[in-house]
């Protein structure tokens, strides 16, 4: 049975990994690449790295934690966070990028997602939506610019329209749920995942195992991503997959 | 030395790594001669299968077919292992390498496609791709078309029903599934075809 896919997001800044973290044993809990291979060890399955480093500094940084990163990573590997050409995402696929995560360049140019699946495939084409609930409480609407500008377009609208432009996933993040660890948005995970046939990540607001729980089952979401709480929640992924895998969730196991 | 065949279509460099991590003595090429003279061939593969067009095209076909009917081994990876068999509903007009016979199919459109993420096999204990490893392991898949069960299957997932993860006779090797990307288990794998 196709498991459920749990993913380790990794937020840099400049070459760092941002929000705090406590893996033990780790010489350097800030480093990228070290923090990859410890959360591939401890059973992610895949891992997103998402630059959130200021324009001027990306060029310069990301390329070579990419390529660090990647070395020693054996399971799927997204790098997103202001990829805006198709020779950016070269760069990144060069470096050892699996996956690229586009989010503001497609909404800007959605026919960047076609001309990067038509190179790489659509199983290499992340489309990342930062989704917000719009006042009537009924729709979202896709923001782009790490949530600061409205794109004034339909969440799930765009969400269809990246499947036809040739995206091979959706990772799809409640930007009222991010960082409340009040768990993922389910409702809105499942309009979208309903909506498509790729599969969708959901993101945004995980904080105990309940949440994945819920996100897999009523959210209809394919695999779950979360940053922090892989940091203070769990030591380890593998016990939040047993846990999982106690609830019928199928997980991948032992990993 | 171990050919990674680079028909231009897709990132060959998670393989690369992944032999590169083995210590193995590998290059990524799209000269043929280059192809002939190896001893051992990877085709890795992504996505569309007319794309293995340009491997007819560019007489990497005939460099390929020349080197596994001198018993060089070989290793098909997704589309890689797909291009074995004859042909695929995917782009009916492409003919495959055909040393397997049958023809790649959809999945039934009661389970979502693409099939992405880790899905458990059920592996045949002949398999010498598979020695040593546990007989029903996770692995990575990404595809939209599939290789029925046959004769030379030796591992079979379950995604809209049983289907090939795996095929193998004698110096053959496919697999659907990515091992670059599978973690050890995919490692290992990796490492016995070195081995082989």
């Amino acid at each position: 049975m196709l498991t459920k896919r749990i993913i380790a997001c990794l937020d840099v800044d400049n070459g760092r990994v941002v929000k705090g973290v406590q893996f033990l044993n780790l010489q350097d809990a800030g480093d990228p690449a070290a923090l990859a291979k410890a959360h591939s060890e401890s059973g992610a399955d895949e891992i997103v790295l998402l630059d959130i480093s200021a324009a001027h500094q990306r060029r310069a940084t990301l390329l070579d934690t990419v390529r660090r990163a990647a070395a020693q990573l054996f399971i799927p590997f997204t790098v997103g966070g202001g990829i805006r050409t198709l020779e950016e995402a070269v760069a990144v696929f060069s470096a050892g990028a699996d996956k690229i995560s586009v989010n503001s360049a497609a909404l800007a140019d959605p026919t960047v997602i076609t001309r990067i699946a038509a190179r790489f495939g659509s199983q290499a084409v992340v489309v990342a939506i930062d989704a917000k609930r719009r006042p009537d409480l009924l729709h979202w609407e896709a923001f782009s610019h790490g949530g600061r500008t409205s794109s004034d377009r339909d969440a799930v609208e765009w969400a269809r329209e990246a499947e036809s432009r040739g995206a091979g996933e959706i990772l799809l993040t409640s930007m009222d749920r991010d960082g409340t660890a009040l768990g993922f948005d389910c409702e809105l995970t499942r309009t979208v995942a309903d909506a498509v046939r790729i599969p969708v990540i959901a993101s945004g607001g995980a904080g105990g195992a309940q949440h994945f729980v819920d996100v897999f089952g009523e959210g209809h979401a394919d695999a779950a991503l979360a940053a922090s709480i892989f940091h203070y929640g769990f030591s380890r992924i593998a016990d939040l997959k047993q846990e999982l895998g106690s609830q019928g969730i199928p997980v991948r196991w032992p990993c | 030395m171990i050919a990674i065949v680079d028909y231009g279509a897709g990132n060959l460099v998670s393989v690369k790594k992944a032999l590169d991590w083995l210590d193995q003595d590998c290059a990524i090429t799209s000269d043929p001669s280059t192809v002939a003279k190896a001893s051992k061939i990877v085709l890795p593969g992504v996505g569309h299968f007319a794309a293995t067009v340009a491997l007819a095209r560019s007489g990497l076909q005939d460099a390929i077919a020349g080197a596994i009917g001198r018993g060089v081994p070989f290793l098909g990876i997704c589309v890689g292992m797909q291009w074995m068999f004859e042909r695929s509903q995917e782009s009916p007009e492409t003919p495959g390498l055909a040393v397997f016979p049958g023809e790649c199919e959809r999945f039934p459109a009661k389970v979502k496609s693409p099939h992405v993420g880790w899905n458990q096999l059920e592996v045949d204990e002949s398999s010498r791709l598979f020695h040593d490893v546990s007989a029903s392991p996770f692995v990575y898949f990404t595809h939209s078309f599939r290789v029925p069960v046959g004769k030379a299957t030796t591992a079979c997932c379950d995604y809209g029903g049983s289907f090939s993860a795996a095929v193998e006779q004698d110096d053959l090797f496919g697999v659907q599934f990515h091992p670059e990307k599978s973690g050890e288990i995919g490692l290992k794998l990796l490492a016995n075809f070195c081995t082989l």
